[in-house]
């Protein structure tokens, strides 16, 4: 069998969250092989666990049950798969429940679902620390012993190759844990295209077309600070597609009549975006290197990319461990014209005063005045015309491994209104509430331990 | 390249201008440390972000905002610097107490740094 000359991947969701009719404009906005979605952030997988620990059922992205009721027939009639690592902590319960969805859409008997596993390593935590995997912490190197008994979830990034396994056994919906944003992209090529394990180029190549996507229309015009006022048709946005060839190169493009732009210089802030060494983008898969990208205009909201070199994988794999932290809240006032920003620092004064004087004991006290300094800190303090603001926001946080201190805290932002400087308002919100801080550990551990899986739910 | 290197010696010819005129910008983080991609709106501004715009200059340009070190990667194929600001995020992530807790615009707080340019 020759490969196809070419496949398309849409991207439909940039994280949980994202908009819910993209996926829905991507199916039907014209032809697409392939429909990606993206759906964990790091504190994702936390939360999902949490959900899981109380109902056993749960624990998946459960927006992505309803739209598989939307889209499941219109994927049926135009073949379109879908690669989703919806699954979160609990890839067999979404399949389940995605199964349910399609029986009762009439799609018994034409719908095969697959399901990647294997990346859940919580239950196998102590067992692997015990043969001397430290998971040590990437960022600060202390070893995951210190916060062991505060672990709420661990999981190990996977790469491309489970999910093209799963569409070459016949799966129409690809449902996976944590598998790497960039493999969901990468696996329909390897599967269309019989890339082998060590084609280093082209794996990078897939991947690179996997970054450029992987946050959705963050590729095609969104949150895109080139040329952003002549953008058109935010409204009305494309996603990106991937147009991709056999030999790793690949177009990006979006459908006609969407809003939007896909240019170089759009596509470069995408390539650019959470970048760590360019020379070394480490995935599962494969080490791209970004500094060989070749892009180059490609008509009109087309792109071209080319050129992108790769080496051997590493014999690690990334894992994201989430872990209790402590506590946290915010709280907020706002102080009018004039002298807006001088009453706003009198109130921080005061408050941090009261915290002092009541013998709260914080890890971290943070203001900000927003409008003044929030973003930019003291770069924007230097040039803004401060004296004259028309209003400023305080906004002071707190951070305490301690629940009850940052309770007390919540209790002390109202009194102000009465008791601190005047021409304030904004208190409308009420009392802020103190939030549980889930904390992220990242580390790497030997391939060789993780053992993904892959399974077929016929529906 | 090298044009443009011999007006740089020709001191006297030169104006400072904001980044924001030469590039755009667009930032992430992971975990604690914070992205900057910096790209030049023209190729031929390039070599004199390559020249100007170095690790050290950030991190004065960031002083007080920023806890670590910044480094500096060179992306000549897409006109492109990638600076990471390490310790920028108050612990980063979920931990944060910033509004910016995973740098997304300290992108364009980048771009407020001024450098000297031809004429």
């Amino acid at each position: 069998m020759t490969p196809p000359p070419t496949i398309r991947i849409a991207a439909g969701q940039g994280f949980w969250g994202d908009w819910l009719e993209a996926p829905y404009r991507q199916v039907t906005g014209g032809p697409i092989d392939y429909l990606m979605m993206d759906y964990l952030a790091e504190v994702t997988m936390s939360i999902l666990q949490k959900q899981k620990s109380r109902d056993p059922a749960l624990g998946y992205a459960t927006d992505f049950v309803p739209l598989m009721e939307r889209l499941l027939p219109l994927l049926a009639e135009r073949g379109i798969k879908v690669i989703a690592n919806a699954g979160g902590v609990n890839p067999r319960a979404c399949a389940q429940a995605v199964a349910e969805t399609a029986r009762r859409l009439g799609l018994a008997g034409r719908l095969r679902i697959g399901v990647v596993t294997g990346d859940d390593l919580l239950d196998r935590l102590d067992g692997l620390l015990a043969r001397g995997h430290e998971l040590r912490n990437l960022d600060t190197g202390r070893p995951l012993r210190e916060v062991r008994d505060r672990v709420l979830a661990a999981n190990a990034y996977l790469g491309a190759g489970p999910v093209a396994e799963a569409l070459t056994r016949g799966a129409h919906v690809v449902i996976t844990g944590r598998v790497t944003d960039t493999g969901l992209t990468l696996a329909p090529m390897i599967h269309a295209f019989g890339w082998r394990g060590d084609d280093w180029d082209r794996l990078a190549a897939g991947t690179v077309a996997g970054h450029i996507i992987e946050c959705g229309a963050q590729a095609s015009g969104g949150n895109c600070l080139a040329d952003w006022e002549r953008i058109p048709d935010l409204a009305n946005i494309g996603y990106p597609i991937v147009d991709a060839h056999p030999d790793g190169t690949f177009e990006i493009t979006k459908h006609p009549g969407t809003g939007g732009r896909i240019s170089v210089a759009g596509v470069t802030e995408q390539l650019v975006y959470e970048m760590g060494n360019p020379a070394e983008y480490i995935t599962p898969d494969c080490v791209a290197d970004f500094t060989t990208i070749r892009l180059a205009p490609a008509g009109r909201d087309r792109v071209r990319v080319s050129g992108v070199k790769g080496r051997p994988a590493t014999d690690k794999l990334k894992v994201s461990i989430a872990y209790f932290y402590g506590y946290k809240a915010v709280g907020t006032l706002v102080y009018a014209w004039p002298d807006a920003l001088k009453k706003a620092q009198a109130a921080d004064r005061v408050l941090r005063r009261r915290l002092r004087d009541l013998g709260l004991e914080f890890e971290a006290i943070h203001t900000e005045f927003v409008g003044a300094d929030a973003t930019h800190g003291p770069l924007a303090r230097a040039r803004a015309p401060l004296a004259d603001l028309p209003e400023v926001q305080l906004r002071i946080g707190v951070r305490s491994p301690n629940r009850a201190a940052v309770e007390r805290f919540t209790r002390e932002i109202a009194p102000l209104i009465l008791n601190g400087p005047p021409s304030v308002t904004g208190f409308a919100g009420g009392r802020p509430k103190p939030e549980e801080i889930v904390a992220y550990w990242p580390a790497l551990i030997d391939k060789a331990v993780v053992h993904p899986c892959v399974e077929l739910v016929d529906v | 390249m090298r044009r443009t290197r011999g007006r740089v010696k020709a001191r006297g010819a030169r104006r400072r201008v904001a980044l924001l005129e030469l590039c755009h910008a667009r930032s992430g983080d992971k975990g604690d440390t914070a992205n900057v991609g910096l790209i030049a709106r023209k190729p031929q501004y390039y070599p004199w972000l390559v020249r100007e715009v170095t690790a050290a200059r950030v991190a004065r340009h960031f002083k007080g905002m920023i806890r670590g070190p910044v480094e500096r990667f060179e992306l000549p194929n897409l006109h492109a610097l990638n600076f990471l600001l390490h310790g920028a995020l108050d612990g980063g992530g979920t931990i944060s107490l910033k509004t910016d807790a995973q740098g997304k615009v300290l992108s364009t707080a980048l771009l407020r740094l001024e450098i000297p340019v031809p004429r």
